[in-house]
């Protein structure tokens, strides 16, 4: 493929759009794109839709679907922007849960620091990690992938400080500074909603940077990349860091909501899994369809599970739509809506 | 000391099974370049083809190999239609994706019907004793056997007319469909050897030790890390690095609880593709 096959709203590199384009195709900042206020518009719903009556039912499923959100957002850094699959995504959501139920139950910090310390440390650890890992390249990467959550499961299973197999539960002390469990939910909802619409930012500014275009580089041809100037191994364990950071923070906040975490729980396999159905389904390498994947894998699931002949059939029916998608149509949903709907390209990335 | 050195002949005797399931795997990869993600489903086929055979029909335990390499070659070339033609030659990104998505299909049929319930076939065979040293029959008979297939392996890549296509089609596609090898057909063979074998494996695997639904994640990590260290798509490396990794497990066993075993495996997966990415047996291939 060449750069020919990427539209220009693939490859917004702002010297070479501007060079080629005439000036009102250049791209404004970033406060003045559209596409920015939808991003704030879908997160102030998220926010307040359940706020706004009291509806403790629907926050509980907002509270769900930004947490995929924010999972599969970030993986599409990996995954779609680099074309590096990461089987072992769910390593830092349970990772920067654990980090933060630790530090929050034995050393008593208020959850907005543990929870940020998690997402940094993660991300650090990530990136010293990816820094070795990703010398792998294709397919290698992704095998070791899949070692290191089995990996980090067997260590966190035998770290004694941690719990070990049995894990660490949160007593309701820790939800006095927040006012109380109930007033708490809340808090932590918000919250996760805010981790949710950095999560599309984030996404979204790397697409539109030269990191992002270099990352799409990698994806198309990672020798040519390599030739054009690209440090692809540097490239490679950035894009894995800060693929890191949201999940582990938005992993901290998941676990601190349920008051307990185990290591069955934190590193289950089934979640990455899911989270790479869930980019395949929106669409991969497009922000919006992150979103949109997660979503509406969310409600599936949903009603998968409360469905009674459908309930243990769920990783079946997930399969069977992860391999429909990729066999026949490799492009998502937004592939569809771009095909449909040409103009949308522009607004939607 | 005569635990140490009991242990690690144990390892060498389970590292030959490991060595076939790994077989199954770089197989594939060495012909179509896929790594086939439904390793470890396959691996657990195998398992539950020896439950049903020896416990449900009654036959002899070892009566279920045959079986089970058949049912193996059947699964594999249906597979082979079903995920994995139509993504050849595409990314590898999409093949991995593919033979992922059969797997979870596959296990969470696995899942729904058998629970995750553990399930054990009784071997009864006789230890064998050598001096101080008592090894497992069962373990002694399945290294044995494992060495056999392997040797009938060989023998097919290497003196029958498929298995000359079959090395063709794994060096150059394109030359052996000009040679008028049909290479579709060749190439869903051999997807069906590869799974063949990684079904027998899981039937020997089976017969040494009790195993689940989900058993076949485990080993599916084995055989990658054994593959590695074999080079991948080199058979005959695949045999020799499962008996090294079984070897090191041999020799971790007595020092550190099993649990550890994954974050041994895995260091040693990194540092072996950092380190020898052709493998650290790569010399053997021909």
């Amino acid at each position: 493929m060449t750069a020919q096959e990427l539209s220009p709203s693939l490859c917004p590199s702002e010297t070479e759009a501007a060079a080629q384009q005439p000036a009102e195709h250049r791209r404004a900042p970033l406060w003045r794109r559209p596409f920015t206020w939808l991003i704030v518009l879908v997160g102030l719903a998220f926010a307040l839709l359940p706020a706004w009556g009291d509806n403790v039912q629907l926050r509980e499923s907002l509270s769900l679907a930004a947490v995929y959100i924010t999972l599969a957002s970030s993986l599409n850094i990996m995954l779609g922007y680099s074309g590096y699959v990461n089987f072992g995504n769910i390593v830092f959501f349970g990772l920067g849960g654990y980090i933060c139920v630790y530090l929050v139950s034995e050393w008593l910090w208020p959850l907005v620091a543990a929870a940020l310390v998690a997402g940094v440390a993660v991300s650090l650890l990530a990136l010293i990690f990816g820094l070795g890992i990703l010398r792998l390249r294709g397919a290698f990467f992704a095998l070791a992938t899949i070692g290191v959550n089995e990996a980090v499961k067997a260590f966190v299973s035998n770290f004694e400080p941690w719990g070990g197999a049995t894990g660490i539960y949160l007593s309701l002390d820790v939800y006095q500074p927040l006012g109380g469990p109930a007033q708490a939910l809340w808090i932590v909802h918000f919250l996760i909603v805010a981790v949710m619409t950095a999560s599309l930012f984030l996404s979204y500014v790397i697409k539109s940077s030269k990191f992002g275009l270099g990352l799409l580089a990698i994806g198309e041809n990672e020798d040519a990349a390599a030739v054009l100037g690209v440090h692809t191994p540097r490239y490679k364990a950035f894009a894995y860091s800060a693929s890191a950071f949201l999940p582990a923070i938005v992993g901290g906040l998941f676990f601190f909501k349920s008051g307990i975490i185990e290591p069955g729980g934190a590193f289950d396999l089934t979640g990455s899994i899911e989270t790479i159905v869930m980019v395949m389904l929106g669409g991969l390498g497009t922000v919006t369809g992150a979103a949109l994947g997660a979503s509406f894998y969310e409600e599936l699931r949903g009603v998968l599970l409360t469905t009674e002949a459908l309930s243990h059939f769920q990783l079946v029916i997930a399969g069977v739509l992860l391999l429909a998608i990729v066999l026949f149509a490799p492009g998502g949903l937004m592939g569809f809506i771009y095909r449909r709907w040409p103009r949308m390209r522009r607004l939607l990335e | 000391m005569t635990g140490v050195i009991a242990s690690l002949i144990d390892g060498v005797l389970v590292g030959a099974v490991y060595g076939l399931a790994a077989m199954g795997l770089t197989l594939i990869w060495g012909v179509m370049n896929v790594i086939n993600l439904t390793h470890g489903a396959m691996i657990v086929l195998g398992m539950f083809a020896l439950y049903f055979l020896a416990s449900a029909l009654g036959l002899p335990p070892y009566g279920a190999v045959p079986v089970s390499i058949v049912i193996g070659f059947v699964v594999g070339v249906v597979v082979y239609w079903i995920a994995v033609h139509r993504v050849i030659g595409r990314t590898h990104l999409m093949a991995l994706l593919s033979t992922f998505a059969m797997n979870m299909v596959l296990i969470g049929l696995g899942t729904a019907l058998f629970s995750t319930s553990p399930y054990n076939v009784p071997v009864a065979l006789p230890g064998i004793t050598w001096r101080e040293y008592t090894f497992t029959g069962t373990h002694v008979v399945a290294a044995a056997l494992a060495l056999l297939i392997a040797g009938l392996l060989y023998l097919l890549l290497h003196r029958t007319r498929i298995g000359k296509a079959i090395r063709a089609v794994a060096d150059n596609r394109e030359a052996a469909e000009l040679n008028g090898i049909p290479t579709t057909q060749v190439l869903s063979f051999a997807f069906g050897l590869g799974v063949a074998l990684a079904a027998v494996s899981g039937t020997l695997i089976a017969t040494l030790f009790p195993f689940n639904v989900l058993s076949g994640g485990a080993y599916e990590v084995k055989s990658f890390v054994v593959t590695v260290l074999g080079g991948m798509g080199n058979p005959a490396g695949a045999l020799m690095g499962g008996v090294a990794l079984g070897l090191i497990e041999g020799a971790a066993t007595p020092f550190m609880p099993v649990s550890w075993t994954p974050v041994i495996e895995f260091v040693l997966f990194v540092a072996v593709l950092i380190m020898f990415p052709r493998g650290v047996f790569a010399f053997t291939r021909s």
